[in-house]
């Protein structure tokens, strides 16, 4: 049996070294066909990939590497195959035309052995092995794509971990933190670690969470919040919730948050002239009553 | 009868304590024996413990802090810890300690300006 397969090997390798240019020509003008439509790949690109992964596949062949692991470990063909499928998810190829023009190459091969192959059995064997191979070879292009595409949201997320949480200094002694979309626990960790960093490199003595550009307020995000204040409590400084709009404020009480610890105030301005009468500078003009929706300064 | 390695300093009718880089559970008890001692002796008003080189607090050196606090307010005095380091602060709130009872302060001197207001605690 393992005679036989190498046999099935050897024959495969024999027929797609020798027929290489008409497995190459086959397979370019199946994928002209389909990538000509998208304009991406044009014909000597597709000639030159072509070349590469068949030459890379006879050299798998030759080798030692198990045959059915060939396209997922044997390097030259793995990287040759992964890097076809980075370069042409770059150019805004598709996942499925990625893969289908693997599988085509499959197609092109399994005809060249068919027709250069005499023996019935061998030819069977040798198309079965081929399929098994290339196979994999397709598989590796949507895990490849799927991987580059998977890196490209990390990055992006933490992309948007870095921009999303500035903590700026607005009164001598008071930071201001403007939250801007969605808060989920990663997010409000860092937010919560930003802030307390902040107080310690500025000796604040307030700071203000601002969540006017936050969409929705539920039972995570206010623990999240009451963990804040508790943290900057603890280090001595203290914390003003503002922008809370009408519509947190009605989610916030159906939802029976309690709030009460928290010194909250409807707008930033608000914040401000409360922060700075803690801090003991005083407003500049005369103030308007707080319109704060829930428990006042203390 | 063994005392605490942690120094106790009296300003006035202050007592000031700096503590180092780890409270271990011994060196706690033994401390918040003599604090106790001092603060009844002195007739301290109040007691600033500067936690700024401490890195970490585990719930048994919370426990600690709440009862110091505890005990010198029973004792006439106010406690206030002074310079907490935000990981710190972090690790305490994911515990779920919050020190009741414990007034904070940004460093030493926000916390003996605090005491010499009149009008008492920052937050009260």
């Amino acid at each position: 049996m393992l005679g036989d397969a190498e046999r099935t090997r050897e024959e495969i390798a024999r027929v797609v070294g020798e027929q290489r240019d008409r497995i190459v020509a086959t397979w370019v003008r199946t994928q002209e066909i389909t990538l000509a439509a998208g304009g991406a790949v044009d014909g000597d690109e597709l000639r030159e990939e072509a070349e590469t992964i068949i030459s890379c596949l006879y050299e798998g062949l030759a080798g030692a590497t198990p045959l059915d692991q060939v396209a997922t470990r044997f390097p030259p063909l793995r990287n040759a195959v992964t890097d076809l499928s980075h370069r042409w998810a770059r150019l805004g190829v598709s996942a499925t035309a990625i893969a289908g023009a693997i599988f085509a190459l499959k197609d092109a091969c399994v005809q060249v052995l068919a027709d250069e192959i005499s023996d019935l059995g061998l030819r069977l064997d040798a198309i079965e092995l081929t399929n098994r191979l290339l196979d994999g070879a397709g598989l590796l292009t949507f895990q490849t794509y799927v991987d580059s595409r998977e890196e490209i949201i990390q990055r992006q997320n933490r992309q948007l971990l870095e921009i999303s949480t500035p903590v700026v200094r607005i009164w001598r002694k008071v930071l201001a933190v403007p939250l801007i979309g969605t808060l989920d626990s990663g997010r409000a960790q860092i937010v919560m670690e930003s802030i307390l960093q902040a107080i310690q490199d500025n000796e604040a003595a307030v700071a203000i969470i601002d969540i006017t550009g936050v969409p929705t307020v539920d039972t995570a995000v206010a623990q999240h919040l009451m963990q804040t204040v508790a943290a900057t409590r603890l280090m001595g400084a203290d914390c003003i919730l503002s922008g809370i709009r009408p519509q947190i404020a009605q989610m916030i009480a159906r939802l029976g948050i309690d709030l009460s610890e928290i010194i909250t105030r409807s707008s930033l301005a608000d914040a401000l002239t409360t922060a700075m009468r803690m801090v003991g500078d005083v407003w500049p003009v005369e103030e308007k009553p707080s319109e704060s929706t829930f428990s006042n300064v203390p | 009868m063994t005392s605490s390695e942690i120094p106790i300093l009296r300003l006035g009718k202050i007592l000031l304590a700096g503590l180092l880089k780890e409270l271990d559970d011994k060196t706690a008890v033994l401390f918040a024996d003599e604090l106790s001692r001092q603060v009844s002796t002195v007739g301290a008003e109040a007691v600033v413990l500067d936690i700024t080189k401490l890195e970490i607090v585990d719930s048994f050196a919370a426990r600690i802090l709440v009862e110091i606090a505890t005990m010198a307010r029973l004792l006439g005095a106010r406690v206030v810890v002074a310079g907490m380091r935000y990981p710190v602060a972090i690790t305490l709130v994911e515990l779920g300690l919050d020190l009741p009872g414990v007034e904070t302060a940004l460093s030493v001197e926000h916390a003996v300006n605090m005491l010499s207001q009149p009008g008492g605690s920052r937050d009260g």
